[in-house]
């Protein structure tokens, strides 16, 4: 395999989070009957024209400016025609050889290893509708609920090398598309789909192998079973001295297969042209500044910020802004706690928080404890108020809504922190005086009776002992 | 015949706001006149009494016939059955369109709705409007009232020939080659295409977009910039209308012409016009020159471009346009088929006619990958040329003046088994639409056997006024305009 290099091009359909579809002004809402969402414009009966929304094109704008590409001036729409009973009109109004955001890319991470994936572009176009082949007894129903929703096709060069670098990639444009508004990145309901153009070539061959198109992944799980099974088969063939020809192929979840669809693709002729009822879409330098102020700061800016305000490490600050709601969370809680806190805040957000998110499946979004929750509770370790193991039990007792703060859990469960220097020397008399044989095991030089006195002390404070003070105190104490 | 048969429109509406006639009257009679005379000519193909008398019942009960700001209440027309009117079959013309009841009414339809006008049915026209002598109609050909073994010229052979027999005071039409002023031309009538723009499209079945333009054909210049009032206006449903301040484009009907500059492009006065015509246009040309106007020889070195342009472009988008008739939710479907690919084939196949079934194909073909920059690239070239030889022209003169037709109206089948004989029908015409300039006809005379001769002005981009200024002058001091067909009366 080693002597094999994959190359993976990615094309991905993002759906715009606009109110109505991008030439009506029917909802995009998802789950409506069939065709309730679909007025005269949607269905092309005769003599209906198509209106560009205005969000749409904004949702593209927020796009080229989050990815540093440039933004076109003027870019055409034009219909690329064929027949289908799901595409209404006979031609899909696409953008073809003028696209409204050009070039521009996206940093991923795989492990340690960070690249740069490059973008072709990113267009705007119309959705087909659906076409129902169950429940109508040999014949097709057609759904033109979706016909019209906005897409913004989002192409990169073929720059990755891996099925991890492809998910990498994937993985940070859904995240980008949320952060930036433009998308709800719901793959299930279709509203980020990904096509891999996918070959293989020998380590050093400068041309590219013939790709094949995997359609429609609508999982990261999905993506890379695909691309992998994808590249075995392509060596395979290679090897066994079969050429590879040009194909588009499904994704076969049950078996893990990719499958080629009927190879029609090269015999369809579009005949692209300018969509005369569409005016050329034109993006003033003004508007173009309008929109940069509605963004939010973008990933990489925060990121650079987490480092030179925070003292975040770099690994750190990317996983912090891995999603809009991860960031949100933190940056909230900082806000919270205070700058001198935020270190503790990612390391609880990364530790604590994040392994339980994992293991009860939940998104951050939806975390039972609340930013400004975590920032109570650290606030009470920086002024020791609580030592991290009685925190770890407070946040368990947040987790489990046994409290509102952690400053209420706390006194409800008498959690304060002992750090009067009189009361934690009683209680290491005490724990010395009941553990003698530890002592005289100490004082023959082991050092692990040590650690057994400190626990016997914190244990009969309940843990609530500063453990800094009983280490220190019991020092003194067995050292005199 | 009544003389509000032969009324204008201005006449019409004194009658009414004078209470001397009602809507519904006025409807009843006009139906009257077309339940005599339609067979004859079969200019209408859909006629619904009771919907249009309850219409002119409601418009008499409005109020706004007599206001101020509804000029045109309480007066019947008749649409081209292309646009898509709610409750009325709107056919196109064809066999695709036969059973397509509009659940919607065109802009232009609502526009004249709320202007209170009464709709007296739907007007027979060439199918999906691709024809210059109303024979591919799948209703059958309309005859001319002049002479019915002739034809009305097309596109808009319904409302002309309408307008002409007196079965409607005034009628929509739309042109995309010429298919309002060749029919004007070729009935005795006055018919207007405005500015690419100025009329919206919305509810209008596309033939060629980028070309298509809903204008009014009527007895007069000034009917029909009474009708343009109320037909014009922005509407953000169809994104290449165009946002400008309402325009009254009677304004300037009374003005005098003395100063006004005619250009006259040495292309339109060659070879290929009749003599008959010719002589109508040279009679006319020294009546506007009794008026105090001056004719400048101008020249459009492009127009001999213009019909290979256009038969490339309206086909290229007229094949996109109409892939909506597919047989799968509306429209003709084939009783027998197979796969999904029979279904399209013979829906389409049976759906359409032959005319149309060349067009898809000559779109088609341009259209495909290899042959769209050799065609469709060079035509939208010659189009800006076409474009900018008007422009030069309009630095020396305020209006073009020529032929609307190159013959009076021709016998039926003269043409047909001849495609590019019947495309160059429109050899004058054309090159307006690919400029997106306004034109228009007006009767000038009668040529060969006796049949009405036109004459067209091309104003330069929103002259419109100054077109009808134009016809507007010439009419008051002729009267070829007022003449109808003796079989009519």
């Amino acid at each position: 395999m080693s002597q094999w290099e994959v190359v993976i091009g990615l094309e991905t359909h993002a759906q715009l989070q606009t109110k109505s579809k991008i030439f009506s002004g029917s909802s995009i809402a998802f789950g409506a009957e069939p065709n309730l969402q679909a007025n005269a414009v949607d269905i092309a009966l005769p003599g209906v024209l198509p209106v560009l929304n205005r969000e749409a094109v904004v949702c593209a704008i927020k796009f080229g400016l989050a990815v540093g590409a440039s933004i076109a001036p003027r870019s055409v729409f034009a219909r690329k025609n064929y027949f289908y009973p799901d595409l209404p009109k006979g031609y899909q109004i696409s953008q073809f050889e003028i696209p409204v955001v050009q070039g521009g890319g996206l940093s991923i991470r795989v492990g340690e290893h960070e690249k740069f994936v490059h973008l072709t572009r990113a267009h705007l176009e119309e959705d087909a509708g659906k076409s129902l082949h169950e429940d109508f007894h040999g014949r097709t129903g057609i759904d033109l609920n979706r016909a019209g929703t906005p897409l913004l096709e989002i192409v990169t060069e073929p720059d990755m090398r891996s099925s991890a670098e492809a998910v990498a990639y994937a993985r940070a444009l859904h995240a980008l598309v949320q952060w930036i508004g433009i998308c709800d990145g719901n793959m299930q309901e279709g509203s980020f789909r990904c096509d891999a153009n996918v070959s293989v070539r020998p380590v050093g061959q400068k041309e590219f192998g013939t790709r094949r198109e995997i359609k429609n992944l609508n999982s990261f799980r999905f993506m890379q079973q695909a691309i992998d099974f994808e590249v075995q088969w392509q060596i395979n063939e290679i090897t066994e001295g079969r050429a590879i020809r040009q194909a588009t192929v499904l994704f076969d979840p049950d078996t893990g297969e990719t499958r080629a669809m009927r190879s029609k693709e090269d015999a369809h002729d579009y005949r692209y042209f300018p969509d005369p009822d569409l005016l050329p879409l034109e993006i003033g330098d003004d508007w173009i500044t309008e929109v940069k102020a509605e963004l939010p700061e973008l990933p990489q800016a925060m990121q650079a910020r987490f480092q030179a305000d925070y003292g975040l490490s770099a690994y750190d600050a990317a996983i912090l802004t891995a999603s809009r709601g991860m960031a949100d969370y933190f940056v909230s809680a900082v806000a919270a706690a205070g700058a001198a806190n935020a270190k503790t805040i990612a390391n609880w957000i990364m530790g604590e928080l994040a392994a339980r998110l994992n293991k009860n499946d939940t998104d951050i979004e939806a975390s039972p404890i609340s930013a400004p929750q975590l920032a109570g509770l650290i606030q009470r370790i920086a002024d020791n108020t609580i030592s991290n193991t009685i925190a770890k039990k407070v946040f368990e007792a947040l987790w489990n809504g046994e409290g509102q703060t952690a400053d209420a859990i706390i006194e409800a469960q008498g959690l304060k922190q002992i750090t009067d220097s009189g009361a934690i020397e009683k209680i290491i008399d005490e724990v010395l005086a009941a553990n003698a044989k530890s002592v005289e095991e100490f004082r023959a030089g082991k050092e692990k009776a040590f650690n057994a006195l400190v626990g016997q002390a914190m244990k009969a404070t309940k843990g609530k002992a500063n453990p800094q003070q009983v280490n220190e105190l019991l020092k003194k104490k067995l050292g005199g | 015949m009544s003389d509000l048969a032969n009324s204008s429109l201005g006449e019409l509406a004194a009658a009414l706001k004078a209470r001397k006639v009602s809507a519904v009257e006025l409807a009843t009679l006009f139906l009257d006149r077309i339940e005599k005379h339609n067979p004859a000519l079969n200019a209408y193909i859909a006629l619904d009494r009771e919907r249009t008398l309850a219409q002119a019942k409601a418009a008499d009960a409005s109020g706004k016939v007599g206001a101020q700001d509804t000029p045109l209440a309480g007066i019947p027309l008749a649409h081209k059955d292309i646009f898509c009117t709610k409750g009325w079959r709107t056919s196109c013309g064809s066999r695709m369109l036969e059973n397509f009841i509009s659940p919607y009414d065109a802009h232009v339809v609502e526009q004249l709705n709320a202007a209170g006008m009464v709709t007296l049915g739907k007007l027979n026209m060439d199918e999906f409007a691709m024809g210059s002598s109303n024979e591919t109609s799948y209703f059958g050909p309309v005859k001319n009232p002049w002479d019915t073994t002739r034809v009305p010229g097309g596109s808009s052979g319904g409302s002309a020939a309408a307008v002409a027999a007196r079965l409607a005071p005034v009628a929509t039409g739309t042109d995309t080659g010429g298919s309002i002023r060749q029919p004007a031309a070729l009935c005795g009538l006055t018919g207007l295409k405005p500015t690419y723009g100025v009329v919206s499209r919305y509810g209008m079945i596309a033939f060629a977009s980028s070309l298509d333009q809903a204008g009014p054909m009527a007895k007069s210049a000034e009917d029909c910039a009474l009708l343009l009032n109320a037909m014009a206006g922005f509407d953000a449903r169809d994104s290449t209308s165009l946002e400008r301040p309402a325009e009254n484009y009677a304004r300037d009907l009374e003005r005098p012409l003395a100063g006004l500059r005619i250009g006259l492009p040495k292309e339109f006065f060659g070879a290929g016009m009749d003599d008959d015509v010719r002589a109508a246009v040279d009679a006319a040309l020294a009546e506007y020159r009794k008026l105090g106007a001056s004719t400048v020889e101008v020249s459009l070195p492009n127009s001999g471009l213009s019909v290979p342009a256009y038969y490339v472009i309206a086909p290229a988008e007229a094949s996109s346009n109409l892939s909506r008739f597919d047989g799968v939710r509306y429209g003709y479907r084939a009783p027998d088929y197979g796969d999904l690919n029979d279904m399209y084939s013979k829906s389409r196949a049976q759906g359409f006619g032959a005319e149309v079934k060349r067009r898809i194909l000559i779109g088609t073909y341009v259209l495909s990958h290899g042959y769209y920059d050799a065609y469709y690239l060079k035509a939208q070239k010659i189009r800006r040329l076409i474009a900018a030889d008007f422009q030069r022209a309009f630095e020396s003169c305020d209006v073009i003046m020529g032929p609307t037709s190159p013959s009076v109206a021709f016998a039926f089948g003269a043409k047909s088994a001849d495609p590019v004989q019947m495309y160059l029908s429109d050899i004058y015409t054309i090159s307006t639409n690919l400029a997106g300039l306004p034109g228009m006809s007006l009767p000038c005379g009668f040529g060969a056997n006796a049949m009405p001769v036109g004459l067209q002005i091309i104003g330069s981009w929103f002259g419109e006024a100054k077109m009808l200024q134009a016809a507007h002058q010439y009419q008051k001091v002729t009267d070829w305009h007022a003449r109808m067909p003796e079989a009519m009366k």
